[in-house]
């Protein structure tokens, strides 16, 4: 077979994948007439906040997913086959309807007057809060919130924790978890010990599934949060597309974002043996 | 009482995956624009959709855009996993590396990689723009699916076929191409599915006539919403159930069918 | 394998079909702020010209100011500061007006303006002033009257501040008796720090999704412009709006045509039919805003030209109009503004 098949491609990643980090590389170490400047570099500081904030909400979030994640895809794990199947298709099915309209609808539910805070009122838990604890206010602040924010990155998200996992899951060998049994381990050390670092591949495969697109996210802080606190996804857009027009600056804290992930995927990668070529990401 | 348990959990998850996506179908029949508020039922957003040439136009944008992309990135992505499976261990190395860029580094940044490199290369954005970059970002997830196939492949099958007088193209398209299909239509459908469900690159590449669903859709939500886009992702989400209950109902008849055939076998 | 190939490319050919049939030769790309045109006209302007009209919304000058600088428009609709930097920085292209004919009705008080002195560059096409706007039903009358109701604790949670940094830094300055153009850096750090303090009481900082929380009742107060508070009255009569003692922007904005706009000719013809009367009153009816076209103001009833919501009588209270600034206090804005969110 050949090898010549691949030549394409790579022209192809050339062109399209290495040639724009290059640019912004290039973009980033340039002022707008075209010098060479490490001025763009200089306002990174100031925006230590705004990156302490991504990566920590982005953290939280993919907390969240694997500890709702891993019981769900161990759970299905263990369904007959047919109804593997079927929950698997109930997970992808939501990404069929836009991921903006689904955060969207969440603005529904959680405004002041959304539907949470109507069944809030219609249950009596409002009033109850209002006479015995003085309660000031006659809702629940849940929109706009650094909360909101990350239910949106859990909801969005959590699909791309489940499914890695879940494929290394199905993929264990039953013999070595029967052999724990047989030898007496109850059922948590056999989890513990046998099951669970089998399944680390997935789990390190679903953490950057759901940490990267949480750490650069700037739709779901624009829709849920309150525009008051930005994310470096919502600064890069405003250098970018919105109303602080500078794609040097933008270059620049796009560059410094791109080695945080690679440097945070390295040592999540330390990790794993590495023996497992990418086989969580597989559906 | 451990898998009522279970059970209870599976319910709980879906529940809040699809809490929103109900509220959103119910609100496609609202009789007002009010997103909390029932007002009495209506097809009328249905019907007003179907007048609205911006949004069927963006829907078509969508649509063409995933297919295309899904296409073109199924035959770059399938010969690239040969070739890859192929290569000596370093060059392969290298290039799954460069392949795994676009999956690891996150989507905002990937848009503004693209924004950038569509301006030196002074392309206007638009439907090019738009689907080299949904390329890009496609042809990752068709090698990964691919690959894994062509490692269980045997190896002497396609040199089978070669003594057997095959030409190299005959032994590709009858011994290899057949095998590795599940990997292939995979990675397509997953192809496909991230082209729709993506926003950020497009919002990045798009330019003002070739704007997909979900920009239309974030440019509203900076204002106000139409129901007629509940009703748009209303059909659309039936569509795919409908589709997707199809494929299953086929995967076990065929699944079934097998297991007939072996067991008349044996 | 044969027969899902033969559907697809047939999927495909279909799809491809309707590409042939959307790319007509004569395509407009308009660019506007949100919920500031009466739909119908667009629909009809195509009706008449067989021009295909490409419409999109921006919801800030900044952003606007962004967008152009990677994508073609033919005709753009931005506020007068934005258009005296445009012109400024070569953006703009001079309109020849013997094909804008319409551009006589334009009342001579909106023309000749400082953004655009020698009126080459621009049709005026609304224009207003800022203000707040509020929930009779929660906010008492005793707190009212003044800029400071948006840093009022009692109702914190239940504003909102606009998410740019002109309007919103340029508001603060006025209420710190500031003028709104000042390139005093200390000036503006205090306006700045003066909206940081305001965050804790501040729901949120947008721009259009004011109009869609005010109305619903998820915020009780917000400044907005004139225009749109007429909107959002309509939709929710316990609204009122007022212009803060302290005075506030004048703003004019006018209908230019990009330097690297693709269909001038288009876009001459949509200008100059945005400003026939009939188009020009459906817009008012629809948008709300104060029209400078004299077809319009002389066909209103005394009342709404009277009336402050309408046509603010801008004698009866302080204003002044945004001027462009020089390209270091430009940059400045922006960095206060990245840090005021920070």
């Amino acid at each position: 077979m050949k090898k010549s098949f691949a030549y394409p491609y790579g022209v192809w990643m050339v062109i399209f994948i290495l040639a724009p980090i290059l640019l912004v590389g290039v973009y980033a170490f340039t002022s707008g007439d075209g010098h060479f400047t490490l001025h763009n570099f200089t306002y990174l500081p100031g925006y230590l906040p705004v990156f302490g904030r991504s990566f920590w909400l982005a953290l939280i979030s993919t907390a969240v997913c694997l500890l709702l994640g891993y019981p769900m895809a161990y759970i299905m794990s263990q369904l007959s086959a047919s109804r593997q199947s079927l929950c698997m298709m109930l997970i992808m099915l939501p990404m069929w309807m836009n991921f903006l309209l689904r955060t969207y609808a969440w603005m529904s539910i959680l405004e002041n007057n959304g539907f949470l805070n109507q069944f809030f009122r219609q249950i009596g838990l409002i009033s109850f809060l209002q006479t015995q604890f003085a309660y000031p206010l006659d809702y629940i602040p849940l929109i706009n919130t650094s909360g909101a924010v990350v239910l949106g990155m859990v909801y969005n998200f959590l699909p791309f924790m489940v499914l890695p996992i879940y494929t290394v899951l199905i993929k264990l060998d039953s013999k070595l978890i029967e052999a724990a049994q047989d030898l007496g381990a109850p059922t948590h050390l056999v989890f513990r010990r046998v099951i669970f670092p089998l399944s680390l591949p997935g789990v390190i495969s679903g953490i950057t599934m759901v940490f990267v697109p949480s750490v650069s996210t700037f739709v779901i802080s624009q829709m849920l949060g309150s525009g008051k606190y930005l994310l470096v996804g919502d600064l890069i857009d405003l250098q970018f597309m919105g109303g602080a027009y500078n794609p040097h600056l933008g270059s620049a804290i796009a560059l410094v974002m791109m080695l945080l992930i690679f440097l945070c995927m390295w040592v999540m990668n330390k990790f794993d043996d590495g023996t497992s070529e990418q086989g969580g990401l597989m559906l | 009482m451990k898998k009522f348990l279970k059970d209870f959990y599976l319910l709980l998850i879906f529940l809040f995956l699809y809490a929103p996506i109900v509220v959103l179908m119910v609100f496609s029949f609202n009789n007002s624009k009010s997103r909390r508020l029932w007002h009495g039922f209506t097809t009328r957003w249905y019907i007003e959709l179907f007048q609205d040439a911006d949004i069927l136009h963006s829907l078509y944008v969508t649509l063409l855009v995933a297919i295309l992309a899904a296409a073109l990135a199924t035959l770059i992505g399938t010969a690239a996993a040969i070739g890859i499976h192929n290569m000596r261990r370093r060059t392969r190395s290298v290039y799954l590396a460069v392949n795994n860029i676009p999956m690891s580094s996150s989507d905002t940044i990937m848009g503004v990689t693209f924004m950038l490199l569509f301006a030196a290369l002074h392309l206007d954005k638009g439907y090019l723009t738009l689907l080299l970059s949904h390329v890009t970002f496609c042809v990752p997830y068709v090698v990964l699916n691919v690959m894994p196939k062509l490692r269980q492949l045997d190896r002497n099958a396609y040199e089978a076929a070669l003594d057997l007088g095959a030409t190299p193209y005959q032994a590709l398209w009858k011994v290899i191409l057949p095998e590795i299909r599940p990997g292939i239509v995979t990675g397509a459908i997953m192809a496909f599915t991230m082209s729709v469900d993506d926003f950020v690159v497009s919002y990045f590449t798009a330019g003002t006539t070739s704007q997909p669903l979900s920009v239309v859709i974030y440019s509203m939500t900076r204002h106000r919403m139409t129901p007629k886009i509940n009703a748009v992702s209303t059909i659309l989400f039936l569509f795919v159930l409908v589709l997707l209950i199809v494929i299953n109902m086929r995967q076990v008849r065929d699944e079934k069918r097998r297991q007939a055939q072996k067991g008349g076998r044996t | 394998m044969k027969r899902n190939v033969c559907l697809f490319c047939m999927v495909l050919c279909c799809l491809l079909s309707g590409c042939e049939t959307n790319n007509r030769a004569a395509v407009l790309n308009v660019y506007n702020w949100g919920e500031y045109i009466d739909t119908d006209l667009i629909k009809q302007f195509e009706q008449q010209t067989g021009i295909d009209v490409v419409y999109n919304t921006f919801d800030s000058n900044e952003n606007l100011y962004s967008r152009i600088q990677t994508t073609s428009y033919d005709v753009i609709i931005p506020s007068d500061y934005a258009i005296s930097r445009f012109i400024k920085e070569g953006m703009l292209r001079p309109l020849n007006y013997e094909n804008i004919p319409n551009m006589a009705y334009i009342d001579a008080q909106y023309t000749h303006l400082a953004f655009d002195s020698e009126q080459k560059y621009s049709v005026p096409y609304t224009w207003g002033v800022v203000g707040i706007v509020y929930n009779s039903k929660y906010v008492d009358e005793a707190d009212i009257g003044s800029w400071d109701l948006l840093w009022n604790p009692k109702y914190k949670n239940r504003t909102a501040m606009f998410n740019n940094s002109r309007d919103a830094l340029g508001l603060a300055l006025m209420y710190l008796g500031y003028s709104q153009n000042t390139t005093d850096r200390d000036a503006l750090r205090q306006a700045a720090d003066l909206i940081k303090a305001g965050k804790p009481i501040y729901q949120g900082i947008w721009m259009d999704q004011i109009l869609e929380k005010l109305p619903s009742e998820e915020i009780v107060a917000a400044p907005y412009y004139n225009g749109d508070a007429v909107t959002m009255i309509d939709e929710n009569d316990d609204l009122r709006f007022y212009v803060p003692q302290e005075g506030t922007n004048l703003f004019v904005d006018a209908m230019c045509i990009p330097k690297n706009a693709k269909n001038v000719e288009g876009a001459e013809k949509f200008i100059n039919f945005l400003c026939s009367t009939e188009a020009a009153m459906a817009n008012w009816e629809y948008v709300g805003y104060s029209s400078p076209h004299t077809g319009v103001y002389e066909q209103l009833d005394a009342e709404i030209q009277q009336d402050p919501l309408y046509f603010p009588d801008v004698s009866t209270f302080k204003t002044e109009v945004f001027q462009s600034l020089p390209e270091e206090t430009n940059q400045y804005y922006n960095d206060l503004w990245v840090d005021i969110l920070t």
